[in-house]
């Protein structure tokens, strides 16, 4: 594996620190890997732009020095549509949460993923809304307990990365806070991939789904998360018995197709052609 | 009677659960988040009789009551600020479709940019959907005014929300009155409107209708939303019989020979109620309903006084044209024969109202003929 990248302290709001999330939160991990996957893809700071939902994980966008534009509940990749066909030079960098892109926004993630524009969806999911205090999500695991599910939800989650492939992302990775490593590469990959690229990032969130859930602080949540990591190469060779529960990481899946943004400015270059002819 | 120290959210959530709603459906918004949560939590204790339905969003929250209130279901939600704007086009449907529904709107300012202070402005910009707009004052006007608001709703056939301020009455410890159970379900009784869905019954509902259909039906809910006026005083009355709490859609609170009156909405008017015996010559309108507006009880309150100066209290603002209170306290006035000036006091944004900005407001000596507009935060 490459070396970790320099955090670029340019690249944060550093007078905006320190972040309000709350001690034990992995938001800030999955921000510092999508700062050094930025630096490692080699962007110049004028071209990147983020753009965030709402909830713990949309504060990100404040803390980081580009352009960013913290948008509606649910409609981030709406926006970023907007920005990326007016503008497709740009590297558009697309922040969310479980709730905010599975649930208010899950039409929108699904019509990203059909058009297949190049945007870089990275999910941050802590399998709760955190900032309203603790309701389960669709990502929120089966039984689990919710402020809002207090006896444990009863609804099936999202496979999100699977949801993303069957609406036609052509790029699905999954990292975990506890491997910012592996995570800033997978965001590097999805950055550099033409299309829509879904990268889901599991964080822990002790306050609002640890603690009702008995998992321990956020030391025992990462090791958790550590232990029951296992790549997408190991899992090839391991059967669904021994997958039960376990979190795999890495790039799930990659193909080409075209890219909407090019198709379009295609297609208006050849109108524009048969016309002047 | 037991007496709880609960904030308004609990106050909310405890009514819904005394009303016998049969559904609840809603999704997190703060400042609203705590009344779905304390009912998820008494649903989970098996103290909420009906369903609970956590859903994807706002939009999705309304669309689950309405299907409920079509088939004759007792239903609730709850919202704020950006989620009630997102419901807005479900709550033009559930009033056109004559659906039952009562909804919690607890204030919080509209972004952008993100605010979450108690401007008005959320639920004053639905105030031409069709819904019938009760603005509460204190916790204990919460819990009472969901419970009226079923009756009233169910009485005759309109959506209702019952509105308050975000954390100054959502978040603020309260004593209230609770009555249990029984004695809300004496007052109440179960639900007792028909269901637009029946089983061995079946019909096309709310199908495509021509302008004129339409214009039938508008004005058959404007009529009936000003009759509600007389309904809801009907209500109140009984309401005071069972529980010896009383309210009125227009309270006027005037302390002896009065040369300025406050009208306000919401926490702000308990505010001012507060400052009456602190200030000389002055009274009190309180306005509850907003929707239907009681314009005529406002007339006739100001007729029989020579008041010089209103003022009003304006949590919001409509860009381009001032406080929204100020435009119907205007209306108002076109009766009377010399209408006193009126002050627009607007604290859009959700800012703090404090005694010593009325106090600061009344001191100006001279009163403008007319209209004058201050912002809040030059008060500050």
């Amino acid at each position: 594996m490459a070396p970790i990248e320099q955090l670029n302290l340019d690249f944060l709001r550093t007078k905006k620190l320190p972040h309000i999330w709350c001690p034990g939160c992995g938001n800030g991990i999955v921000t510092a890997a999508l700062v050094r996957a930025i630096v490692r893809a080699g962007y110049d700071q004028r071209d990147v732009v983020i753009v965030s939902g709402i909830g713990c994980s949309s504060r990100a966008a404040g803390y980081l020095n580009f352009n960013t534009l913290h948008t509606t509940h649910g409609r981030a990749l709406a926006f970023a549509t907007g920005l990326k066909m007016a503008r497709p030079q740009l590297k558009i960098f697309v922040i969310m949460g479980d709730g905010d892109c599975s649930a208010i926004g899950g039409n929108h993630f699904i019509h990203a993923a059909r058009r297949n524009i190049d945007l870089n969806a990275v999910i941050i999911n802590n399998y709760i809304y955190g900032m309203t205090g603790g309701q389960h999500s669709p990502l929120t695991p089966l039984g689990k307990k919710a402020t809002t599910a207090p006896l444990g939800t009863l609804e099936r989650p999202f496979e999100l990365l699977e949801l993303a492939r069957g609406a036609g992302a052509t790029f699905g990775a999954r990292g975990i806070a506890a491997q910012p490593r592996q995570l800033e590469q997978l965001i590097a990959r999805g950055a550099a991939h033409k299309g829509f690229s879904v990268i889901e990032a599991l964080s822990p969130c002790p306050v609002a789904y640890g603690r009702r859930n008995k998992q321990g602080g956020a030391v025992e949540m990462l090791k958790a998360m550590k232990e029951n990591a296992v790549s997408v190469e190991r899992a090839s060779n391991m059967d669904a018995q021994a997958l039960a529960g376990k979190i795999i990481t890495g790039v799930i899946f990659t193909r080409e197709a075209p890219e909407f943004c090019e198709l379009y400015y295609q297609l208006i270059e050849q109108e524009s052609k048969k016309n002047s002819n | 009677m037991p007496v709880e120290l609960i904030t308004g959210n609990q106050a909310a959530a405890l009514a819904v659960q005394r009303a016998g709603v049969e559904l609840v459906a809603a999704y997190p918004i703060t400042p609203q988040t705590a009344i779905v949560e304390t009912l998820a939590s008494l649903h989970a204790q098996g103290e909420l009789k009906g369903e609970f339905v956590s859903v994807e969003s706002e939009y999705a929250a309304l669309a689950c009551c309405s299907g409920a209130a079509a088939a004759g279901a007792r239903v609730f939600t709850a919202t704020s600020s950006h989620g009630l704007a997102y419901m807005h086009e479900m709550i033009h449907w559930c009033a056109g479709a004559r659906f039952p529904i009562v909804m919690a709107g607890v204030n919080r300012a509209l972004g952008g940019p993100w605010c979450l202070d108690p401007d008005q402005g959320d639920s004053l910009s639905q105030r031409d959907t069709g819904w019938l707009q009760l603005y509460c004052s204190s916790a204990q006007e919460v819990f009472d005014t969901i419970i009226q608001a079923y009756a009233l709703a169910e009485k005759i056939m309109l959506p209702c929300m019952v509105i308050y301020d975000g954390f100054y009455i959502s978040h603020t410890y309260e004593t209230v009155d609770i009555p249990d159970r029984e004695e809300v379900q004496r007052f109440l009784g179960p639900p007792s409107f028909a269901a637009q869905v029946q089983p061995g019954l079946p019909a096309n509902l709310h199908g495509l209708s021509t302008g004129e259909t339409q214009a039938k039906l508008v004005r058959e809910r404007h009529r009936t939303m000003k009759e509600a006026l007389a309904v809801l005083k009907e209500i109140n009355a009984r309401f005071a019989a069972a529980f010896n709490r009383k309210y009125e859609p227009v309270e006027a609170y005037f302390p002896g020979k009065i040369k300025n009156v406050v009208v306000a909405a919401g926490a702000c008017a308990d505010t001012v109620r507060w400052c009456l015996p602190r200030l000389a010559d002055t009274g009190l309108i309180r306005l509850k309903a907003l929707r239907p507006f009681p314009g005529e009880e406002i007339s006739l309150l100001l007729e029989k006084q020579k008041i010089e100066r209103i003022v009003v209290v304006d949590r919001n603002c409509s860009t381009g044209m001032g406080g929204i209170l100020a435009q119907e306290l205007k209306a108002a006035l076109y009766p009377l024969n010399s209408p006193p000036a009126v002050y627009d006091l607007i604290l859009a944004g959700g800012i703090d109202f404090t005694p010593q900005m009325l106090q600061r407001l009344l001191a100006q000596r001279e009163p403008h003929r007319g209209f004058a507009e201050i912002w809040g935060v030059d008060l500050l």
